[in-house]
């Protein structure tokens, strides 16, 4: 961080690489050298040259020195941050916000619920958890993509899934004759049978409705609102609670958020345009 | 009252004020203060006691604005105003604000900050009682989190404040009823109680700090009596009696208890959505921030300015805005400003300076509306409200 929190840091895009259609992640190394710490569910506000900021969360291993943030092309700044070549200078504030409660997870078993690109800030808790693997339960990752083209990660959650004790189940909306895994909403993949409901931890990250049935789903299930976390979105300017935009009642996303306890949010989510 | 029994307090006269104005500039302030502009009272940098609105008196209701004369016998009060659609939030936060700049180099991207200094310090003059409040709700939330704003702080940090107690009130004020006034108690270096009838025109002054009293004890004029002291009190008093509307007590347990409330569709039918009501409110802080780009494609600039909830883009998310009715949007500003402020940064929002009652082109008066939600949901619907 620099002194003045407003101020971008110059990094240098040393990686592009192409994930899915119009959603690239950019390897990042500080232009002054040194590591970037971040805990998992935080963002940052990357910045592209006469463009402007957008918040992003991270989505690489927090144990790593380079920074990894995955991006997808939905406006002008995101779109030519997408365009970005190795060698390129980019603009980075934070990190910003509260994380994913991996403390509070240890000991516990681990949900994780996806829906589409909500995967990318939850890829961080992957790679903590298995770098302390033994620490934790049983983790469950529920992803659901529109599309088996559409599912961020793919092979290194398949791979995460045979060798490194991670249970990874993964739906699709719409299938391919090639695919023959679920279809169906993420709800569906979820059961009693994968986590002791009364010692677990969910972490959901994606669209809002999704996010909610999934909370309802665990709920029936034997989760409390009390253990189910999620990660919130909403306009950013500054990420530091001084431009107003991100207020969801009486919380500043950037401040207090993104991540929240479900039951701090809830009564929120269910007022219409709050 | 000092300890060996005399008295602080003095009286000045015009002259007074006009040394007052010249000390300041002596010690390298810049004095803004109210003068009239384009039919209405603005704070803009003054020179001279002679800028100032003198025999000027605005009359106030919600929707409506207009300045006239007043003369007490010969004498023209210089504060017979209260407040307009200016603001100090003008000099503190101002409307644009240049963040940084930024340089493409063959090594990347070069930031320079651009910082706030190479401002003069400034003395405000003027400053009301409900404005002092406003300073103090804004330096909650831009100088006092985590995250301080530095050019907030810096400016800030360097006013000298001579403030006004109000000798009348407005037509759209309800300070009282938020305790953010008219009696101005603190967070100010000099106060003033105008004193005006048909022989004299005078000033009561106070100090409420150190740097203030030094000014004080130079001033030309006498000791203040005990008995224009006690006459000072009792006029500020006769104003807070005299307020235009007053906020219900319990605004902020009534907001949060009305998110769903069908009176919400009522008053956005009446919204223009303009924002008027956030420009001129000296607490909103929203802003929003921009790329000035140059034209050869080097260099670049990052302004911030005053934005508003009451814009549709300024909840805009990938795909659309998140409050995408205008009852959606006249919500976030009311109960932001009187229910969820609180919970972010342990005050009100709201000064009760009335400024959005009086400059809402369509008069809704937020007092009102707190009144109207308080009106339980059946009610309002039987009503066709």
């Amino acid at each position: 961080m620099t002194a003045d929190p407003m101020i971008p840091m110059p990094f240098r895009v040393v990686r592009q690489r192409h994930e899915l259609r119009n959603v690239v992640t950019l390897t990042l190394e500080p232009e002054a050298g040194g590591r970037f710490s971040f805990q998992p569910g935080q963002f940052n506000m990357l910045y592209h040259f006469g463009m402007g900021e957008v918040p992003i969360s991270v989505s690489g291993d927090p144990a790593k020195r380079r920074l990894r943030h995955t991006i997808r092309s939905v406006g002008a700044v995101t779109h030519a941050l997408t365009r970005l070549r190795k060698g390129d200078g980019v603009g980075v504030r934070g990190p910003f916000g509260a994380p994913w409660p991996l403390a509070e997870a240890e000991g516990r078993d681990v949900v994780l619920a996806a829906g589409g690109l909500g995967m990318a800030p939850l890829r961080p808790v992957l790679y903590a958890v298995m770098a302390r693997r033994e620490r934790y339960g049983r983790v469950t990752l529920y992803y659901g993509a529109r599309s088996p083209a559409d599912i961020l990660y793919r092979k290194q959650l398949e791979r995460w899934g045979k060798r490194r004790g991670i249970d990874v189940r993964i739906t699709v909306d719409k299938a391919t004759p090639a695919w023959r895994g679920h279809v169906g909403v993420v709800t569906r993949l979820m059961s009693r049978e994968h986590f002791a409901a009364g010692n677990t931890i969910a972490m959901l990250c994606g669209p809002e409705v999704m996010m909610r049935f999934s909370a309802q789903t665990l709920n029936r299930l034997g989760v409390s609102d009390g253990r189910i976390y999620l990660s919130m979105e909403r306009n950013m300017q500054c990420g530091i609670g001084l431009c107003g935009h991100c207020q969801l009642g009486p919380t500043f996303i950037c401040r207090d958020g993104p991540v929240y306890r479900l039951d701090e949010v809830l009564p929120l989510m269910k007022v219409r345009g709050l | 009252m000092q300890a060996d029994g005399s008295n602080p307090a003095r009286v000045i006269f015009k002259e007074g004020l006009q040394v007052l104005l010249d000390r300041l500039k002596a010690a390298g302030y810049q004095v803004i203060g109210p003068t009239v502009r384009e039919g209405a009272i603005v704070y803009r940098p003054i020179d001279t006691v002679a800028a100032l609105p003198a025999g000027i008196v605005d009359e106030q209701a919600p929707g409506r604005y207009r300045l006239g004369e007043i003369r007490v016998g010969e004498q023209r009060p210089l504060f017979a105003h209260v407040v307009g659609p200016d603001s100090w939030k003008r000099w503190l936060h101002p409307p644009q604000q240049l963040m940084w700049r930024a340089e493409r180099k063959k090594r990347g991207i070069v930031f320079v900050s651009a910082s706030a200094g190479g401002q003069p310090p400034r003395a405000l003059l003027g400053v009301r009682a409900c404005e002092i409040a406003a300073m103090r709700i804004q330096d909650r939330v831009l100088a006092e989190g985590e995250w301080p704003d530095a050019g907030y702080r810096e400016r800030r940090k360097g006013v000298f404040i001579v403030a006004v107690n109000c000798g009348r009130a407005g037509g759209s004020c309800f300070c009282a009823s938020m305790g953010m006034g008219p009696e101005v108690t603190e967070g100010f270096d000099l106060a003033l109680t105008e004193q005006v009838d048909a022989e004299s025109h005078r000033f009561v002054v106070t100090a409420g700090s150190p740097s203030g009293q030094r000014f004080l004890d130079v001033l030309p004029g006498q000791p203040a009596s005990e008995e224009a002291l006690r006459r000072a009190r009792e006029q500020t008093a006769k104003t807070a009696a005299h307020m235009g509307r007053e906020m219900p007590a319990d605004a902020g347990s009534v907001l949060r208890a009305s998110l769903d409330h069908p009176h919400w569709e009522a008053v956005a039918g009446r919204c223009l959505h303009c924002g008027n009501c956030t420009m001129v409110c000296p607490t909103c802080f929203c802003t929003s921030m921009e790329e000035r780009t140059a034209l050869d494609g080097k260099g670049t600039e990052r302004w911030r300015q005053w934005d508003s909830c009451f814009n549709a883009s300024f909840s805009y998310l990938h795909g659309g805005p998140i409050r995408n009715s205008g009852a959606a949007r006249y919500r976030q500003w009311l109960t932001h400003k009187l229910a969820h402020w609180e919970a972010q940064f342990g005050t009100a929002g709201c000064s009760g300076c009335g400024r959005c009652v009086t400059w809402c082109p369509v008069g809704i008066d937020i007092t009102e509306e707190v009144r109207a939600l308080g009106t339980p949901q059946e009610t309002m619907r039987h009503d066709g409200g």
